[in-house]
């Protein structure tokens, strides 16, 4: 029989007040101290007893100055306190990176998104996590700090399983930095749900595509919750960049992307409706973008 | 492990509590502070009923861990009405028949606040999306989403049940 837990276990509450305090509680603790931002997945998890050994709870919001979306002409840099809700709804990430936006307001019910933050996101390390596959083809890069230094870690590199990340106990990430999108490229997530809040994505497909004058000049697709990580799908990209857009390149971008998931049976979907959603997501996500602009004049992007 | 003595600003009050930093906020509100308005509902951040407004937005409290909120302002559906009567929101989403068990209303009618505090006239969409965190399992939403028109002053669209007439008509038709 599982026992189903409500309360929390016990725990010490500590807020340092800077990184390095922070960085050197975690090194004094080990393992058993767990960094918390919004808090909103680590607590049911604690809750569950998902997350087990963890007497110590560092709270980094004693810490000012974290919770910044900052933008400098070059990229985009969101600190580890950046909550889901301002991410969504800043005025540069929704002019210059629709697809951040979109995947944040994705997310969850507004009362999470108010505490939950997109770094919190990416290292609680879901399959399904919304903000990856976005981030994924904008090619971020997550900082992060140790009492032992720091290191830049590609967002591509950063997921090593479920619920896995390269972070050890000891370290923090201190923030993520999105590069500015190649001109004229658009983007978009689309996120696969029952229902429209408070659902997990079946599956999530980030793609961003750079035409140029009828020719794929950059494709970029990333998928959530149909691998053991957020994947990139390099193979399916390569089809089409530096070709002419046809329905029949598409079509077989689209194929690829189902071939290069690695989807799972669950309680929210099979496997073989998981893969088959990426083919015909990943299709109308690239027409749909092509239509947006000039492309539709050439008579590509109807239909799904 | 200990107890710590911390201070809460619930409802303009400030309140010493001695809690254990395992607290949520919203177990320090209903069993600390006999302040039972915010529900317990699923415990995981699902249902929405025990949300609560903190520096006026809304959160789950079962969620948040009492030592996260010192420091911020907290308001619960105790803190709307003066303790002999309603708010106007209160009212109007008793009027409205956007309360039927109860249980959500809590819930509902902060979020409802939230929204209302920062945008004076919100769409039925806004509204919707506003409260999608929330979970009622009596009123299919629609009177809900009427209630907080109404509450911004807006007209409630009239709706004409399908079957609104008598039965012969019904079986004409």
């Amino acid at each position: 029989m599982v026992t189903f837990y409500r309360r929390l276990p016990k725990f010490d509450y500590l807020a340092p007040q800077s990184i390095e305090e922070a960085l050197a509680l975690l090194s004094r603790y080990q393992g058993s101290a767990k960094v918390i931002a919004g808090g909103s997945d680590v607590v049911p998890k604690l809750k569950r007893r998902a997350m087990k050994g963890i007497d110590y709870i560092v709270d980094l919001k004693g810490i000012s100055g974290l919770d910044y979306i900052s933008y400098d002409g070059a990229g985009l840099k969101l600190g580890p306190l950046a909550t889901v809700r301002a991410v969504e709804r800043s005025d540069v990430v929704l002019e210059t990176f629709p697809m951040l936006a979109q995947a944040a307001e994705s997310m969850a019910s507004p009362q999470v998104r108010n505490r939950g933050t997109v770094v919190g996101n990416i290292c609680n390390a879901v399959p399904s996590a919304d903000m990856a596959p976005s981030l994924l083809t904008l090619d971020a890069k997550v900082s992060v700090v140790s009492e032992k230094g720091s290191r830049t870690v590609a967002i591509q590199d950063f997921f090593t399983g479920p619920t896995k990340t390269v972070l050890s106990a000891d370290e923090i990430v201190t923030g993520i930095e999105i590069p500015n999108p190649p001109a004229n490229s658009r983007g978009k997530y689309i996120k696969l749900t029952p229902r429209r809040a408070m659902d997990l994505a079946v599956v999530g497909v980030a793609v961003m595509v750079t035409p140029e004058n009828g020719i794929c000049k950059d494709l970029r697709i990333a998928l959530g919750a149909v691998s053991p990580t957020p994947i990139r799908v390099a193979q399916a990209e390569s089809i089409l960049k530096g070709n002419k857009f046809s329905d029949e390149l598409i079509d077989q971008v689209a194929e690829a992307a189902a071939e290069g998931c690695r989807p799972i049976s669950d309680h929210r979907a099979s496997a073989e409706y998981r893969r088959d959603m990426v083919r015909v997501l990943t299709r109308r996500a690239i027409r749909e973008l092509l239509s947006d602009e000039a492309a539709s004049a050439q008579g590509f992007g109807k239909g799904a | 492990m200990e107890q710590v003595l911390i201070k809460l600003t619930v409802n303009g009050r400030e309140e010493d509590v001695r809690v254990s930093p395992h607290k949520t906020l919203l177990e320090v509100l209903r069993d600390d502070l006999s302040l039972t308005g915010a529900k317990n509902g699923c415990e995981d951040g699902s249902c929405g009923t025990c949300t609560v407004l903190l520096d006026g937005a809304a959160v789950r409290s079962c969620l948040l861990l009492a030592m996260e909120a010192q420091g911020h302002e907290i308001v619960t559906i105790e803190g709307l009405s003066d303790g002999q009567n309603m708010s106007p929101l209160q009212e109007i989403f008793v009027n409205q028949g956007a309360v039927q068990c109860g249980f959500c209303s809590p819930g509902m009618i902060l979020t409802a606040k939230a929204l209302l505090d920062s945008a004076s006239s919100p769409t039925e969409t806004e509204i919707r999306e506003a409260i999608s965190g929330n979970l009622c399992r009596c009123t299919g939403y629609t009177k809900i989403v009427e209630a907080v028109m109404a509450a911004s002053g807006q007209p409630v669209p009239v709706r004409t049940h399908p079957y609104e007439g008598d039965v012969s008509e019904r079986a004409a038709s």
